[in-house]
């Protein structure tokens, strides 16, 4: 029998606000090598210690339901969600159970293997305090409680994808809204975004939902991907081999590449949910979504659109730039600052300049290169002044210093021609090859300047000094 | 000259006049406590030396007449429930042995700036679970009236201190009655006041929807400057009301005439102690000789006010200590564990008594899947027809008066092993609570030798008025003014 796999999936995604959820302690927990410094009563459960809810984490809950296609829920309501656990200091989670921030959205996904858009539908956006960090060592496990109290989007969608491409799809287009959405930067390695997926299979065709199970803590693309296979073939052979498939909650081992069951239906947490009563309910008025809705930044597929119409770029093209915001808009800027063509700049901002970022592992936000400087080039670049080698050169060397292009080309001497006798040469060939131009410079058309200054260059392939070049040019221009 | 008794308003005249220093009001307190707390065991910790230091400031402040409020240099102490910097903090629970806060409470934090002189933390049933002082893990407190009764609970240390001079205030915390229930016992005034005029940050909390932080004063005047002091909006308790704090001794004196006073009838039905009935119908013909118009009021769902009370208490009680786990404060216990969890379980099952354990166990169960609905759910929905009720009653009336108790002070170890029996002492106190409004208890006679207290309950934020009536009954009467014989 042909089997259909049906998976949804769970994105826990830290929200990068300054402040933890509900104190004042600094949330930027990832860059430390220091355990337990960005603590306080609140955050550590101390006795008498209350939260008080931090509104920029419900601004950015609001954005991303919103991007998302969500209801906002008018009446936002924090819920104790009680269970025993070392790295929960209150013996509760505030969390939201009910009355989530959003719901009832969707996300288009295109995957690249059919060009029809398919829709997953989200089933909820809700916000809670991420837990403290464990470590187990042999003997004992440590408590880090820098990460306690961070906030944590958790994004629920119903169960429809149907092959682990979807999965991907859906998964990496959440991380890059997050992103655009300035929620956080998707850095999976930090955890800064987790998966659980849950996963069933049924004969084709069939419109029933089988049992599923629950894979918890995929921490990269990788292994969820391998997990999920795994899943849909386990399931597929249990059914091929008349088993039952029991409800219960999976781990995932890594080395093993295989899931294991961590607790059955029977085990399940009852978490006694009820709602906080240290938090007022929220109520989140249409004056509020519309002041948020009022900083949505153009998301990905809007922006895609735009650059095909604007810049006729392929699907493709538009795609490979948006994936990341910052290139994107990268490429917007340089090509407002440049007068070379669209498909000069794309190429070189997907080749070489992509390359060097690659290559140095450079963040996005980090890129030492600007777009006036990168404009600057390429201008050199189409007018011929400088060749395709150079221009390779001098992005090397602009990645390297730091510095702008015409300091480079001046600095390295980019072969440049300053000896006056040659340039002097150079010019009156140049003068006498064009009486016609001399003419009508002479007669009154001084814009025919530049006309020269850029004869002398392509004749020097942009080596020539231009200020030697402008005073020598305008004796001669004189004399004749 | 006699320092015992002296009300916080007496003493500040005496600190400002220069008669006594903040060190000789202090110390003579501390004295009282040396003599007579061994006999009440009002006070599970005294902080001497802090004290001692605080008058010190206090009484630089005084010389200097710089910053003087009307505690400066007042000696007060602190039910256990409320954190004190680097000053142990119990809650009368074995869990939190050893445990010494990190940081103040804000009534706390702001009786300090004040100039206030704390002089330690009293005792209390263990985490605010009791009305008899009984349930303290540590010892029982002993009523000044009668040292063989219980002093009321669970601010039950806080309400002896005041009534023997062993303080001159205290703040106590009322969840259901635990502030007006010992108050009236020990013959003092308490002060329940609208839930989220006073910051609860820093206090270790019981019911987080019920908790309010309150004054327990010798009369109507001094509670009304104590509430001056801790009242108001903080950023720290996102439940604190930001509404503005009035003068609340600008209404004391003003006539009370025409104002109408609602009796509720379900208050007067069967179960109160006859000679509890005879002084309250006093007090009631007092406020009708001071011009109060006497109406009939009826709060219909009263008999459903103990169980909705218990039902979100226990629920959230049980949330609420969670966070005691042996593994970062207070008490762990100390056997060999497999893993951290069995640690856990341990520390808490050693840690906690009987009642908190009970009450634990009853909150887990009401929570739970398949139960929460019929429990928690079918309380938070009755709860609303209590707030209904008063509502509908201070269209009637302006504010109602009702005993505190049914019954006076009872003796130790009378009701311990029957929960139910002691539950049902809290009957006039807790739907005040879940409904959130403010109530006053005050002193208004004696029954077989042992203090009535009555209580006035108001509309939400109407501490004023509840000042403003609480205060023309001190004025006509003496009862207030009588203090235990042990002193």
């Amino acid at each position: 029998m042909k089997f259909e796999p049906v998976i949804g999936l769970e994105i826990h995604a830290e929200i990068q606000t300054h402040t933890k959820m509900f104190c004042g302690c600094n949330a930027d927990h990832t860059s430390l090598s220091d355990p337990n410094i960005l603590i306080c009563p609140v955050c550590t459960g101390l006795p008498g210690a209350m939260p008080v809810l931090n509104k920029k984490a419900v601004d950015l809950s609001i954005l991303v339901g919103l991007a998302l296609n969500c209801n906002i829920n008018k009446t936002n309501i924090f819920a104790r969600k009680n269970y025993f656990y070392p790295d929960l200091p209150k013996g509760y989670q505030i969390s939201q159970y009910d009355m989530p921030v959003a719901s009832n959205g969707w996300l288009d996904i295109l995957e690249d293997s059919m060009e029809s858009k398919q829709r997953v539908r989200i089933r909820r956006v809700h916000l809670e305090e991420d837990t403290a960090k464990l470590t187990h060592h042999e003997n004992y496990s440590l408590i880090d409680f820098n990460r306690a109290g961070v906030p944590l989007l958790e994004i629920v969608s119903e169960p429809d994808m149907h092959s682990v491409e979807a999965v991907l799809s859906y998964a990496n287009k959440i991380k890059t809204y997050l992103r655009y959405l300035g929620v956080n930067s998707g850095d999976m390695e930090k955890g800064i975004l987790r998966f659980e997926a849950n996963i069933s299979v049924r004969p084709y065709g069939c419109q029933e939902l089988y049992t599923r199970t629950e894979i918890k803590n995929l921490n990269s693309f990788r292994s969820m991907a391998q997990a999920i296979n795994y899943e849909i073939d386990r399931q597929i052979n249990c059914y091929d081999n008349g088993e039952t498939i029991p409800q219960e909650t999976l781990g995932w081992d890594e080395l093993k590449g295989k899931t294991y069951s961590q607790r059955g239906k029977e085990e399940a947490h009852d978490y006694r949910y009820f709602p906080e009563p240290d938090i007022p309910p929220v109520q989140i008025d249409r004056s509020w979504v519309e002041m948020i809705s009022s900083h949505m930044p153009e998301l990905p597929d809007a922006k895609n659109q735009r650059f095909i119409d604007q810049y006729g770029l392929s699907i493709q093209e538009t795609r490979s730039l948006t994936s990341e915001k910052d290139i994107a808009d990268f490429f917007e800027r340089t090509a407002l600052l440049s007068s070379s063509p669209v498909r000069t700049i794309y190429n070189w901002l997907m080749g070489d300049f992509t390359r060097q970022i690659n290559e140095r592992k450079i963040n996005y936000q980090a890129i030492p290169v600007t777009p006036e400087n990168f404009a600057q080039l390429l201008d050199l670049f189409s007018s011929k002044v400088i060749n395709d080698f150079t221009t390779k050169e001098i992005l090397i060397e602009m990645f390297n210093s730091n510095k702008n292009v015409l300091d480079i080309v001046s600095e390295k001497g980019l072969h440049q021609i300053s000896d006056a006798d040659i340039l002097a040469g150079i010019i009156e060939r140049i003068l006498s090859e064009n009486p016609g131009q001399v003419k009508q410079y002479q007669a009154g058309k001084e814009s025919l300047y530049q006309w020269f200054m850029g004869q002398v260059s392509r004749e020097t392939k942009g080596k020539s000094d231009p200020q030697v070049v402008q005073r020598l040019l305008t004796e001669k221009l004189k004399v004749q | 000259m006699e320092l015992s008794n002296l009300s916080v308003r007496k003493a500040h005249e005496m600190l400002v006049n220069k008669q006594i220093s903040s060190v000789e009001l202090t110390s003579a307190v501390l004295e009282n406590i040396r003599r007579l707390d061994p006999k009440i065991k009002a006070y599970l910790t005294v902080t001497e030396t802090h004290a001692l230091e605080q008058a010190l400031k206090a009484d630089i402040r005084l010389n200097a007449k710089e910053n003087i409020t009307p505690l400066t240099g007042i000696p007060y102490a602190l039910k256990d429930c409320l954190s004190t910097r680097g000053i142990r903090t119990t809650c009368g629970s074995k869990i939190l042995d050893g445990y010494v806060p990190q940081f103040n409470a804000t009534v706390v934090e702001e009786l300090d700036k004040s100039g206030a002189v704390l002089l330690g933390k009293n005792n209390m049933d263990e985490f605010g679970m009791g009305s008899s002082c009984e349930n303290s893990a540590f010892f029982n407190t002993h009523n000044p009236w009668k040292l063989d009764r219980v002093p009321g609970g669970s601010s039950g240390g806080s309400a002896a201190s005041v009534a023997s001079g062993l303080s001159l205030f205290a703040l106590g915390e009322d969840t259901g009655g635990s502030i007006r229930m010992p108050a009236g016992f020990c013959n003092i005034v308490g002060l329940k006041p609208t839930y989220g005029r006073v910051s609860r940050y820093g206090h270790i909390g019981l019911v987080s929807s019920f908790d309010c932080i309150g004054p327990l004063t010798q009369d109507v005047y001094d509670c009304a400057l104590v509430l001056q002091t801790i009242a108001g909006k903080d950023s720290m308790d996102g439940t604190s009301l930001p509404a503005s704090v009035p003068a609340y001794t600008s209404s004391l004196g003003k006539s009370i005439k025409g104002l109408r006073l609602g009796i509720p009838e379900e208050y007067f039905q069967a179960g109160m102690d006859e000679g509890v009935e005879i002084t309250i119908q006093e007090a009631i013909r007092v406020y009708e000789k001071l011009g109060m118009q006497i109406c009939e009021v009826s709060l219909p769902h009263t008999q459903a006010a103990l169980p909705v009370y218990y039902l979100i208490l226990f629920a959230e009680a049980s949330a609420n200590l969670a966070r005691f786990d042996g593994t970062r404060f207070g008490y762990s216990s100390n056997h060999n564990f497999e893993n951290v969890v069995d640690l856990l379980i341990q520390s808490r099952q050693e840690g906690f008594g009987e009642e908190v354990k009970r009450r634990i166990m009853l909150g887990t169960y009401v929570l739970s899947s398949g139960y929460y609905d019929a429990y928690y759910l079918k309380a938070q929905k009755v709860r609303t027809l209590i707030i209904e009720d008063f509502k509908s009653a201070f269209e009637i009336c302006d504010v109602i008066l009702a005993p505190t108790c049914p019954t006076t002070a009872f003796k130790i170890g009378e009701k311990k092993q029957d929960p139910l029996t002691m539950y049902l002492s809290d009957i006039y106190v807790v739907a005040t609570n879940p409904a959130g409004v403010p109530a006053l208890s005050l002193p208004c006679g004696f029954s077989e030798g042992l203090p009535v207290g009555m209580q006035l309950i108001g509309n939400h934020l109407s501490e004023e008025l509840l000042f403003q009536i609480g205060y023309a009954y001190q004025a006509e009467t003496e009862w207030h003014k009588i203090h235990p014989p042990i002193i």
